[in-house]
């Protein structure tokens, strides 16, 4: 008999709406406001006297909290709260409360019963238009970071040759190229395989004229793709411990194409603070003091930093003997007299070569430079007689301090000399946090507050529901019982897109909620193409379950052609798209695919049920407006 | 079944076009496109204030406090205060709000604030344009693979004929264009070519089935027995734009309305922009001669 399907379908329908069912479950229960306690360091342990002071804080303040809990074995803790306006107000509180050893946090706790989430079940993440925070985008400046190894190579070279005694000049030929001039042929041979075998990767070039014979050496395209490389995926991890500093609930650090970065910080409000910690460059080199007889090529001068030393300097040696990135740790601390210094730690090889350059240098002194980026504005006029602004990045570096060198140092030693205790913990947080391996600007920055946060979910959530309203009111009055199948399906289609979004871990954002309304729309056509070719079929004298089997028939493949368009276009938009219209484009596209599910298979299970397998005069399909009125 | 015909008013459809079309490429050459912050780059703040905003004293404010070329508009309520500073500024949103809070007594709240960096803005405008070639060519390639080159021409021509309708719209009443707009843009070229689809699909149909009928009446009957579907579609994608329109708040609103645009026209396009095409280029039963899907038409009428 026709339109009946076998029980299988049947039951195939109806597990992947259960399965439907009980993923998108999560999202019915809202997340409490919470705060989030950690410690400053990662060896602070957040213990039951340390909550105590901090429920004690909020009950003076009449703010009603529950559920608190020290969570990975008080690594951090958490307190919910009942009202989310009150969110500020209290994390106020607790920073006063518990000091400046704790970081509070905003958070908003999952209230996921433990029967869903044990099965893998978790609500959906929300975006920052929606959850409030900063978004940040960081573009990392490639270019100084293969200058940077252009400098060394420049270095290195200078200093084999002057070890060999072989005698030449040597210069850096704009970014990317060192040349080494010699007087003989001889020379620059041995120069060559002195190159060749310390640094295989440079690609050695040749030129001869009258009397100098030089070589050209660079470095190969790969070196730099790898330089490049390894610049952006070390900040990134400087990056992440620098956003763990600042005790973010749930951060996203994430590479973005060649050389960007996208930082996004939900339930942050102080963006100064958080780019402050994020963008500075701090960058530490340890040079020594040069000779007072030192040539002028090997030597540079540099101002100090702090402002009681203003217009003092020092000249220093241009080799360096580490850089910040061997740093692994560093902590503010005070010595017998109380002074304020930074103690700090060096991984191996930094000990290895910081003990070879001080052993033989007791009694001289060691100048720490200071890196930062900033940016000198520039005046221009273009062509076209209008002013143009260009800002030039450039690392501004000066002395922090140029101690003596007491003793040979290892991989453990202090720097003192600074001016205060602030300063000190400052520079310590810079360095723990570790050194950007090139620097890095601000492309782009949003922040949404959290009041427009939660009003954008209210105000997505209306237009989903009036949205749906509309539809079902339509689809009833328009096609009658096949409606209301319509309608059903459609529920399930949401109820199957919020699943699958929730499944696959998809951020939900404000033009993602655009996307599902847009989908509630689209997902209903498939239905009307259907349906509007069974009205057809009836027409042309086909009986009713004739109809249906071909109406249903014959949409298929239009359907199917209409929706890969759209699929298209969805994927070039998720290619595309940043951030939030990459929200747009995963609900379309996830909401074309649900909805081919539940409008053709699951309205044909609705309707093969209730007409399915009986002798019909008449199907309750409505009737065509548009061609009734002329026929 | 009385068959209406579409194709009799052609002259007047593509007069119609004609003109919306020179009038959209006019603006956008004269008037070009309010370019949102994404594109241009510069610094967005949106605060919220107690009570009703004075304009011009934040206006002052921002003259004097190191801002200038400031816009500065109310957006949705009167105390709800947009504000808008070039990109050559550099400007931090943080800033701003500190500016803005030391000169009033009244309370400043920050709904959001947005930086974007020159950089960034112009990619993103090359982005997009490539995108849109993109999902052009590709759709192109999908409809010439599934129905056939002259099917492909006319639908690529109803789509840009949609966008460029849709971007005129945006410049004539000076919208701003930001990213949600281009999203939606793309999102209609999807959408406008359902409908054309949905009429390709049917008289392909017809030049099958109706072999000794002229091809001008072969397309007024497919469109006459599509029209229903293809008004109720967007009828229901209208109605949940509507919705959104209205209920979606200020943030979502020029993608709403880049939408209802882009359907709205869309709709008429694949009546008459993509038939027209068809004609226009003598689109005739040999073209379709050769089955592509014959199998599966047929399996149906045997029960």
């Amino acid at each position: 008999m026709l339109n009946k399907y076998p029980l299988w379908k049947y039951l195939l329908v109806l597990a992947v709406l259960m399965l439907g069912l009980f993923y998108a479950a999560p999202n019915l229960y809202a997340p409490d406001p919470a705060l989030q306690i950690t410690g400053e360091s990662s060896a602070q342990v957040i213990d039951e006297a340390t909550l105590k002071r901090a429920t004690d804080a909020l009950d003076e303040a009449g703010i009603s909290h529950f559920g608190e809990v020290i969570q990975s074995d008080g690594r951090n803790a958490l307190i919910r709260l009942r009202d989310r306006d009150r969110q500020l107000a209290a994390q106020a509180r607790l920073s006063r409360a518990l000091g400046d050893g704790f970081i509070i946090a905003l958070n908003l706790a999952e209230t996921t019963p433990a029967w869903l989430s044990d099965l893998g079940a978790q609500p959906m993440k929300l975006g920052l238009d929606l959850s409030g925070g900063v978004h940040f985008k960081l573009e990392v400046d490639t270019e100084a970071a293969v200058e940077r190894r252009m400098e060394f190579y420049f270095n290195a070279i200078k200093r084999s040759l002057r070890e060999e005694r072989i005698r030449g000049r040597v210069a850096l030929e704009g970014d990317r190229v060192v040349v080494a001039q010699f007087r003989t042929e001889d020379d620059r041979e041995t120069a060559r395989s002195l190159v060749a075998d310390n640094h295989p990767e440079l690609l050695l070039d040749r030129q001869s004229s009258a009397d100098t014979f030089s070589l050209r050496a660079e470095m190969t395209p790969e070196t730099v793709d790898e330089i490049i490389d390894y610049a952006v995926s070390q900040n990134l991890t400087t990056l992440r411990n620098r956003v763990n500093e600042l005790g973010v609930s749930e951060p996203l650090v994430q590479r973005q194409g060649r050389n960007r970065i996208v930082v996004e910080l939900p339930g942050i409000q102080d963006t100064a603070e958080a780019k402050r910690i994020l963008g500075k460059v701090a960058n530490l080199e340890f040079r020594l003091v040069a000779r007072p007889d030192a040539e002028a090529t090997d030597k540079q001068r540099f101002e100090y930093r702090s402002e009681a030393n203003e217009g003092m300097f020092e000249w220093l040696e241009r080799d360096v003997i580490i850089t910040g990135e061997r740093v692994s740790n560093a902590q503010a601390s005070f010595d017998e007299n109380g002074r304020p210094n930074v103690q700090i730690s060096l991984d191996s090889e930094g000990g290895t070569l910081m003990s070879r350059a001080t052993r033989n240098n007791i009694k001289r002194r060691m100048g720490v430079l200071f890196i930062e980026r900033k940016f000198r504005t520039r005046y221009e006029t273009a062509e076209d007689g209008s002013e143009e602004i260009i800002k030039v990045p450039y690392d501004e570096k000066k002395l922090l301090t140029a101690p003596v060198i007491q003793s040979a140092l290892g991989a453990q030693f202090q720097i003192t000399g600074l001016d205060s205790p602030m300063e000190a913990s400052e520079l310590a947080l810079m360095l723990r946090a570790g050194a950007l391996a090139a620097p890095v600007t601000f492309v782009e920055e949003r922040t949404v507050g959290p009041s427009l946060g939660a009003e954008n979910i209210r105000l997505g959530v209306k237009s989903v529901q009036y949205g749906l309203a509309l539809i079902v009111l339509f689809m009833i009055l328009y096609y009658r019982v096949f409606g209301v199948c319509a309608v059903v399906a459609l529920t399930a289609n949401l109820v199957l897109l919020i699943a699958f979004m929730s499944m696959i871990g998809a951020t939900l954002t404000l033009p993602g909620i655009a996307g599902i309304v847009l989908t509630v729309g689209m997902a209903v056509d498939a239905n009307v193409l259907i349906f509007s070719r069974i009205r057809e079929e009836l027409r042309e004298g086909l009986s009713p379950q004739m109809a249906i089997h071909s109406g249903y028939g014959r949409a298929v493949v239009t359907i199917l052609d209409a929706n890969v368009t759209t699929l298209i276009v969805a994927v070039i938009l998720y290619a595309v798209g940043t951030g939030p219209i990459k929200g747009f484009a995963v609900t379309l596209s996830v909401g074309i695919l649900t909805s081919m599910f539940t409008a053709i298979m699951g309205t044909r299970a609705l309707i093969n049920l209730i007409y399915g397998g009986r002798r019909l005069r008449s199907l309750s399909i409505g009737t065509d407006i548009v061609q009734e009125a002329r026929s | 079944m009385k068959q209406i015909n579409f194709m009799g008013q052609r002259r007047l459809a593509v007069i119609l076009s004609s003109v919306l079309l020179l009038v959209s490429l006019g603006s956008l050459i004269v008037n070009q496109l309010e370019w949102g912050l994404d594109f241009t780059g510069g610094t967005l703040v949106e605060v919220e204030y107690g009570d009703s905003a004075d304009l011009d004293a934040i206006r002052s404010t921002l003259e004097t406090g190191g801002y200038p070329g400031a816009l500065v508009v109310s957006f949705g309520t009167d105390r709800d205060v947009l504000i808008r500073l070039p990109a050559d500024l550099d400007a931090d949103g943080n800033e701003v709000l500190q500016a803005l809070r030391g000169s009033t007594s009244d309370s400043v709240e920050l709904r959001r604030t947005e930086f974007v960096g020159p950089q960034v803005g112009d990619e993103l405008r090359e982005q997009g344009g490539l995108a849109m070639l993109l999902a052009l060519g590709l759709v192109m390639l999908y409809i010439g693979f599934r129905f056939q080159l002259k099917f492909a021409v006319g639908a690529v021509a109803a789509l840009v004929h949609d966008v460029v309708l849709t971007l005129g719209f945006f410049s004539v009443l000076r919208l701003d264009f930001d990213l949600t707009v281009l999203a939606a843009l793309l999102a209609v070229i999807g959408y406008s070519l359902n409908d054309t689809i949905v009429v390709a699909d049917r008289i392909r149909e017809n030049f099958r089935k109706l072999r000794r009928i002229e091809p001008v009446e072969v397309i007024n009957i497919s469109l006459t027995e599509t029209l229903g579907r293809t008004l109720v579609t967007s009828l229901t994608t209208l109605l949940v734009l509507v919705a959104l329109a209205i209920f979606g708040g200020d943030m979502i609103n020029a993608f709403a309305v880049a939408l209802i645009v882009g359907v709205t026209v869309g709709t008429y396009s694949s009546i008459y922009v993509s038939a027209t095409t068809l004609l226009a280029m003598k689109v005739n039963k040999e073209d379709l001669m050769i089955p592509v899907k014959e199998g599966a038409e047929q399996d149906e009428v045997t029960p």
